[in-house]
């Protein structure tokens, strides 16, 4: 899943990201395209206080998240 | 409850600075007897900083901000060891006063500036800072006593040794620690600023130590003695030094109160306010700041509904910043950015207030959160 968030300012990214999260299945990922300098910052933050798996950033403001609960 | 940029003005200021404005509006460095009169005052005020914070009168400068007096300590401690090195290290969590400077510094040709991280509390990482001001051509190393925006207190006295060691000088940005935890040791440079402490607004204070090499990097007559150009603000000066000595005879026992009203929150935060996160070290921290990060809330839409309900607090959300960027204290720690608050306390601030703030603070996150569809 791909949720673009592109010109979106935080903390919206992270809303459509925990909005989103259910809809995964668990082990499965998401990958947010954000452009807001927060988001670096605040998609790893919003895994370890929501146990889920931070993967790292293939691309310029580019997140992926793997579902781990 | 914003104390960490401006605390209210302790009385003691309010009544020096009444009664300076009478006799300090002279320069001093004139020979008449008012002149005189106002070079008297001001030696008076230096002894007494100078006395507060346990350094010799002409250890001891003031300056226009505490701004100023940070630029005049690392421009002028840069300078000053030019010979010796071109590198300033710096911690991750300085004032961005530290920062910009180290940005410019790095920018110009021969010099060079290397930050030294932190853990996710906000606190100094030794072993990379023992790397760094060991390193060849390092000129200064400068490190905030305490983080202004999270409160954790930093390993001063064991930074300080490293560079001791290294022969490098240390400056210590103690704006947020004076009169409210003990001033650290080790240092050579060390600066605060009136305002946070309870004193008038517009004045910096600087220590350079004896032996210390600094040289100033603005044009004045005498480039090795630490004095701001210009014409000093000789009443808030007074002010100044006379609140210094009021708050540090104050600073025990206000620590001891502000801690639990501190502890207060930080329980009462968490307890109340679902997917909240209380950053920076909940032990080694300053007495009377406390800073916290609410998941899907808007920084500056918080900051707002507060204000509303009287209560002024700031925020490192990238949404409150003219910069439109996180806090750089909090990116450094890798910590929650967005729906950011950080609460300081001063002498005027109640228990009562604290418990107002507590009981209004869930509403208002919760009403933010529903605006925004969580």
């Amino acid at each position: 899943m791909v949720l673009d968030c592109l010109g979106q300012r935080c903390p919206l990214p992270v809303i459509a990201l925990a909005r989103s999260i259910a809809d995964v299945p668990v082990g499965g990922t998401v990958t947010v395209l954000a452009d807001d300098p927060a988001a670096a910052n605040d998609i790893p933050a919003w895994c370890r206080m929501k146990s889920q798996d931070y993967l790292g950033s293939p691309a310029p403001n580019s997140y992926t998240v793997r579902r781990a609960t | 409850m914003d104390a960490a940029t401006a605390a209210p003005m302790h009385p003691v200021a309010r009544e020096a600075l009444l009664a300076a404005l009478d006799d300090g509006w002279a320069d001093p460095d004139r020979l008449y007897a008012s002149g005189r009169r106002a070079r008297r005052l001001f030696e008076a005020a230096q002894s007494s900083a100078a006395e507060s914070l346990g350094v010799r009168p002409d250890e001891l400068s003031f300056w226009p901000s505490g701004t100023a007096a940070v630029h005049a300590a690392v421009l002028g401690g840069l300078a000053g060891r030019e010979r010796a090195g071109r590198t300033l290290v710096h911690s991750a969590i300085e004032h961005s006063a530290v920062l910009h400077i180290a940005v410019r510094h790095a920018a110009t040709r021969h010099d060079n500036a290397v930050e030294v991280g932190v853990d996710r509390l906000g606190r100094l990482d030794l072993d990379a800072w023992r790397a760094a001001v060991t390193a060849d051509g390092t000129a200064l190393a400068s490190l905030i006593s305490a983080s202004h925006e999270v409160g954790t207190v930093q390993p001063v006295d064991a930074a300080a040794e490293a560079a001791r060691e290294a022969g490098v000088p240390l400056y210590v940005d103690a704006a947020q620690s004076v009169a409210h935890a003990p001033i650290p040791t080790g240092w050579s440079l060390l600066s605060a600023s009136a305002h946070k402490w309870g004193g008038p607004p517009g004045v910096g204070v600087l220590v350079v130590r004896k032996g210390t090499r600094w040289r100033s990097p603005y044009p004045v007559d005498d480039l090795y003695r630490p004095q701001a150009p210009g014409a000093l603000g000789l009443p808030a000066v007074v002010a100044a030094a006379a609140s210094l000595r009021a708050a540090l005879d104050e600073a025990a026992s206000e620590a001891v109160r502000l801690s639990a009203l501190v502890d207060r929150i930080r329980a009462g935060v968490t307890g109340t306010v679902p997917d909240v996160e209380v950053v920076g070290d909940p032990v080694q921290r300053l007495p009377h700041l406390v800073t916290f990060s609410c998941l899907y809330v808007d920084g500056e839409a918080l900051l707002h509904a507060l204000d509303g309900h009287g209560f002024a607090v700031s925020s490192g959300s990238s949404c409150t910043a003219s910069t439109l960027r996180p806090s750089h204290v909090l990116e450094a720690m890798g910590v929650l950015s967005h729906g950011n608050v950080r609460v300081s306390l001063h002498r005027d601030t109640t228990e009562a207030e604290v418990d107002r703030f507590l009981a209004v603070l869930p509403g208002l996150v919760a009403d933010i959160r529903k605006e925004a569809g969580m």
